[in-house]
Protein backbone atom coordinates (compact mmCIF):
# COMPACT_ATOMS: atom_id res chain seq x y z
CA UNK A 1 0.00 0.00 0.00
CA UNK A 2 1.29 3.45 -0.88
CA UNK A 3 2.35 5.91 1.83
CA UNK A 4 -0.59 8.27 1.24
CA UNK A 5 -3.06 5.40 1.31
CA UNK A 6 -1.60 4.12 4.57
CA UNK A 7 -1.77 7.64 6.00
CA UNK A 8 -5.42 8.03 4.97
CA UNK A 9 -6.12 4.67 6.61
CA UNK A 10 -4.73 6.02 9.91
CA UNK A 11 -1.25 4.45 9.92
CA UNK A 12 0.86 6.49 12.38
CA UNK A 13 4.15 5.40 10.81
CA UNK A 14 2.97 6.67 7.43
CA UNK A 15 1.99 9.95 9.09
CA UNK A 16 5.45 10.22 10.67
CA UNK A 17 7.08 9.61 7.28
CA UNK A 18 4.93 12.34 5.72
CA UNK A 19 5.64 14.66 8.63
CA UNK A 20 9.36 14.23 8.24
CA UNK A 21 9.13 14.71 4.47
CA UNK A 22 7.08 17.88 4.64
CA UNK A 23 7.76 19.60 7.97
CA UNK A 24 10.46 21.92 6.59
CA UNK A 25 8.35 22.95 3.65
CA UNK A 26 5.29 23.61 5.80
CA UNK A 27 7.39 25.51 8.36
CA UNK A 28 8.98 27.64 5.61
CA UNK A 29 5.56 28.54 4.21
CA UNK A 30 4.18 29.44 7.63
CA UNK A 31 7.19 31.47 8.73
CA UNK A 32 6.88 33.56 5.59
CA UNK A 33 3.32 34.41 6.62
CA UNK A 34 3.63 34.91 10.38
CA UNK A 35 7.29 36.03 10.35
CA UNK A 36 8.08 34.55 13.74
CA UNK A 37 10.11 31.35 13.96
CA UNK A 38 8.71 30.22 17.32
CA UNK A 39 5.10 30.75 16.32
CA UNK A 40 5.81 29.09 12.97
CA UNK A 41 7.07 25.97 14.76
CA UNK A 42 3.90 25.77 16.86
CA UNK A 43 1.73 26.37 13.80
CA UNK A 44 3.58 23.67 11.88
CA UNK A 45 2.65 21.17 14.58
CA UNK A 46 -0.91 22.55 14.64
CA UNK A 47 -1.07 22.15 10.84
CA UNK A 48 0.01 18.52 11.00
CA UNK A 49 -2.42 17.91 13.83
CA UNK A 50 -5.23 19.19 11.59
CA UNK A 51 -3.86 17.06 8.75
CA UNK A 52 -3.89 13.99 10.98
CA UNK A 53 -7.42 14.69 12.18
CA UNK A 54 -8.66 15.11 8.60
CA UNK A 55 -6.81 12.09 7.20
CA UNK A 56 -10.01 10.20 6.38
CA UNK A 57 -11.11 13.05 4.10
CA UNK A 58 -7.83 13.07 2.20
CA UNK A 59 -7.87 11.45 -1.23
CA UNK A 60 -4.64 9.41 -1.55
CA UNK A 61 -4.63 10.21 -5.27
CA UNK A 62 -4.57 13.91 -4.42
CA UNK A 63 -1.72 16.33 -3.89
CA UNK A 64 -0.54 16.16 -0.27
CA UNK A 65 1.77 19.15 -0.68
CA UNK A 66 -1.02 21.45 -1.89
CA UNK A 67 -3.40 20.13 0.77
CA UNK A 68 -0.90 20.66 3.58
CA UNK A 69 -0.07 24.15 2.33
CA UNK A 70 -3.75 25.07 2.35
CA UNK A 71 -4.19 23.80 5.90
CA UNK A 72 -1.02 25.65 6.93
CA UNK A 73 -2.35 28.86 5.40
CA UNK A 74 -5.65 28.50 7.28
CA UNK A 75 -3.82 27.84 10.54
CA UNK A 76 -1.64 30.92 9.98
CA UNK A 77 -4.65 33.02 9.08
CA UNK A 78 -6.47 31.91 12.25
CA UNK A 79 -3.39 32.77 14.27
CA UNK A 80 -3.14 36.26 12.77
CA UNK A 81 -6.84 36.84 13.43
CA UNK A 82 -6.55 35.95 17.09
CA UNK A 83 -3.07 37.32 17.80
CA UNK A 84 -2.49 40.85 18.96
CA UNK A 85 -3.10 43.19 16.07
CA UNK A 86 0.19 44.92 16.43
CA UNK A 87 2.94 42.37 16.80
CA UNK A 88 6.57 43.19 17.00
CA UNK A 89 8.79 41.25 14.65
CA UNK A 90 11.24 38.99 16.41
CA UNK A 91 14.91 39.75 16.06
CA UNK A 92 15.70 36.79 13.81
CA UNK A 93 13.26 37.81 11.13
CA UNK A 94 13.01 41.51 11.79
CA UNK A 95 13.51 43.97 9.04
CA UNK A 96 15.90 46.20 10.92
CA UNK A 97 19.07 44.66 9.58
CA UNK A 98 18.01 44.47 5.98
CA UNK A 99 15.90 47.60 5.79
CA UNK A 100 16.67 50.12 3.12
CA UNK A 101 18.69 52.88 4.84
CA UNK A 102 17.34 55.36 2.30
CA UNK A 103 13.91 55.09 3.91
CA UNK A 104 13.61 57.22 7.03
CA UNK A 105 13.35 55.36 10.34
CA UNK A 106 10.15 57.21 11.22
CA UNK A 107 8.57 56.25 7.89
CA UNK A 108 9.61 52.64 8.37
CA UNK A 109 8.00 52.57 11.79
CA UNK A 110 4.78 54.01 10.39
CA UNK A 111 4.71 51.46 7.59
CA UNK A 112 5.39 48.61 10.00
CA UNK A 113 2.64 49.84 12.29
CA UNK A 114 0.17 50.20 9.43
CA UNK A 115 1.15 46.81 8.00
CA UNK A 116 0.67 44.94 11.28
CA UNK A 117 -2.72 46.58 11.73
CA UNK A 118 -4.00 45.19 8.43
CA UNK A 119 -6.87 42.69 8.73
CA UNK A 120 -5.47 39.15 8.64
CA UNK A 121 -6.76 38.17 5.20
CA UNK A 122 -5.20 41.28 3.63
CA UNK A 123 -2.01 40.93 5.62
CA UNK A 124 -1.51 37.37 4.36
CA UNK A 125 -1.87 38.30 0.70
CA UNK A 126 0.18 41.47 1.13
CA UNK A 127 2.96 39.51 2.83
CA UNK A 128 3.04 36.76 0.26
CA UNK A 129 2.47 38.84 -2.85
CA UNK A 130 4.30 42.08 -2.10
CA UNK A 131 7.07 41.08 0.28
CA UNK A 132 7.71 37.43 -0.56
CA UNK A 133 6.83 37.95 -4.24
CA UNK A 134 4.92 34.68 -4.40
CA UNK A 135 2.97 34.23 -7.67
CA UNK A 136 -0.75 35.01 -7.36
CA UNK A 137 -1.67 31.49 -8.49
CA UNK A 138 0.28 29.91 -5.63
CA UNK A 139 -1.34 32.25 -3.11
CA UNK A 140 -4.77 31.52 -4.57
CA UNK A 141 -4.23 27.78 -4.33
CA UNK A 142 -2.97 28.03 -0.76
CA UNK A 143 -5.90 30.20 0.33
CA UNK A 144 -8.56 28.36 -1.64
CA UNK A 145 -9.61 31.46 -3.55
CA UNK A 146 -9.25 32.64 -7.14
CA UNK A 147 -6.18 34.46 -8.43
CA UNK A 148 -8.49 37.36 -9.29
CA UNK A 149 -9.58 37.61 -5.65
CA UNK A 150 -5.94 37.55 -4.56
CA UNK A 151 -5.33 40.49 -6.87
CA UNK A 152 -8.34 42.32 -5.42
CA UNK A 153 -7.12 41.71 -1.87
CA UNK A 154 -3.63 42.96 -2.71
CA UNK A 155 -5.17 46.09 -4.20
CA UNK A 156 -7.33 46.62 -1.10
CA UNK A 157 -4.39 45.97 1.23
CA UNK A 158 -2.36 48.64 -0.53
CA UNK A 159 -5.32 51.03 -0.39
CA UNK A 160 -5.76 50.41 3.35
CA UNK A 161 -2.03 50.93 3.89
CA UNK A 162 -2.13 54.17 1.94
CA UNK A 163 -5.05 55.46 4.01
CA UNK A 164 -3.43 54.41 7.27
CA UNK A 165 -0.17 56.04 6.31
CA UNK A 166 -2.00 59.21 5.41
CA UNK A 167 -3.81 59.18 8.73
CA UNK A 168 -0.50 58.58 10.53
CA UNK A 169 0.85 61.60 8.74
CA UNK A 170 3.33 59.80 6.51
CA UNK A 171 3.68 60.61 2.87
CA UNK A 172 3.81 57.58 0.61
CA UNK A 173 6.84 58.98 -1.05
CA UNK A 174 8.55 60.13 2.16
CA UNK A 175 12.15 58.94 2.37
CA UNK B 1 0.59 61.18 -8.57
CA UNK B 2 -1.89 58.60 -9.92
CA UNK B 3 -3.34 55.84 -7.74
CA UNK B 4 -1.24 53.28 -9.56
CA UNK B 5 1.99 55.21 -8.99
CA UNK B 6 0.97 55.73 -5.39
CA UNK B 7 0.37 51.99 -4.98
CA UNK B 8 3.76 51.20 -6.49
CA UNK B 9 5.30 53.64 -4.03
CA UNK B 10 3.56 51.89 -1.12
CA UNK B 11 4.75 48.50 -2.38
CA UNK B 12 8.31 49.77 -2.68
CA UNK B 13 8.20 51.22 0.85
CA UNK B 14 6.82 47.95 2.19
CA UNK B 15 9.62 45.98 0.57
CA UNK B 16 12.18 48.45 1.88
CA UNK B 17 10.76 48.16 5.39
CA UNK B 18 9.94 44.48 5.78
CA UNK B 19 12.54 42.18 4.34
CA UNK B 20 12.13 38.82 2.65
CA UNK B 21 12.37 35.75 4.83
CA UNK B 22 15.41 34.19 3.24
CA UNK B 23 16.06 30.47 3.70
CA UNK B 24 14.35 30.14 7.06
CA UNK B 25 16.01 27.24 8.79
CA UNK B 26 13.94 24.87 10.87
CA UNK B 27 16.13 24.66 13.96
CA UNK B 28 14.89 21.32 15.28
CA UNK B 29 12.90 18.25 14.42
CA UNK B 30 9.28 18.91 15.39
CA UNK B 31 8.21 15.26 15.48
CA UNK B 32 8.64 14.89 19.29
CA UNK B 33 6.36 17.94 19.76
CA UNK B 34 3.90 16.41 17.29
CA UNK B 35 3.88 13.13 19.21
CA UNK B 36 3.16 14.98 22.47
CA UNK B 37 0.23 16.74 20.84
CA UNK B 38 -1.08 13.47 19.44
CA UNK B 39 -0.88 11.87 22.89
CA UNK B 40 -2.63 14.81 24.53
CA UNK B 41 -5.42 14.93 21.99
CA UNK B 42 -5.90 11.24 21.33
CA UNK B 43 -8.51 10.65 24.05
CA UNK B 44 -10.29 13.95 24.66
CA UNK B 45 -12.92 12.19 26.81
CA UNK B 46 -10.22 11.67 29.46
CA UNK B 47 -9.60 15.40 29.59
CA UNK B 48 -13.16 16.45 30.44
CA UNK B 49 -13.01 17.85 34.02
CA UNK B 50 -14.82 15.80 36.68
CA UNK B 51 -17.20 18.65 37.50
CA UNK B 52 -18.43 18.71 33.90
CA UNK B 53 -19.32 15.03 34.25
CA UNK B 54 -21.00 15.83 37.60
CA UNK B 55 -23.03 18.65 36.04
CA UNK B 56 -24.07 16.40 33.16
CA UNK B 57 -25.09 13.72 35.63
CA UNK B 58 -27.14 16.15 37.76
CA UNK B 59 -28.83 17.53 34.65
CA UNK B 60 -29.63 14.01 33.43
CA UNK B 61 -31.07 13.09 36.84
CA UNK B 62 -33.21 16.25 36.99
CA UNK B 63 -34.58 15.63 33.51
CA UNK B 64 -35.31 12.00 34.39
CA UNK B 65 -37.14 12.91 37.60
CA UNK B 66 -38.90 15.98 36.19
CA UNK B 67 -39.52 15.35 32.47
CA UNK B 68 -41.81 18.37 32.44
CA UNK B 69 -38.68 20.53 32.68
CA UNK B 70 -37.48 19.40 29.24
CA UNK B 71 -39.62 21.89 27.21
CA UNK B 72 -38.60 24.71 29.57
CA UNK B 73 -34.93 23.77 29.14
CA UNK B 74 -35.26 23.61 25.35
CA UNK B 75 -37.02 26.99 25.38
CA UNK B 76 -34.12 28.57 27.27
CA UNK B 77 -31.37 27.00 25.15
Amino acid sequence: MELLERFAAGDLEAFEALFRQHQREVYTWIVRIVRDSGIAEDLTVETFWRIYRSRSRFDPAGNFRAWSRRIATNASLNHLKTARRETELPEDLASAGAADPAVRRETREQIRKAFFQLPAKYRVVATLALIEEEPYNNIAEAMGISAALVKVRVFRAVRILRRKLNSLGAEAGAK
Amino acid sequence: MTNEENSKEIEALLKATISLVQDPELRRDLWPQMLRKLDEQRSPVDHVPWFDWALAGILGAVLFLFPGAIPALLYHL
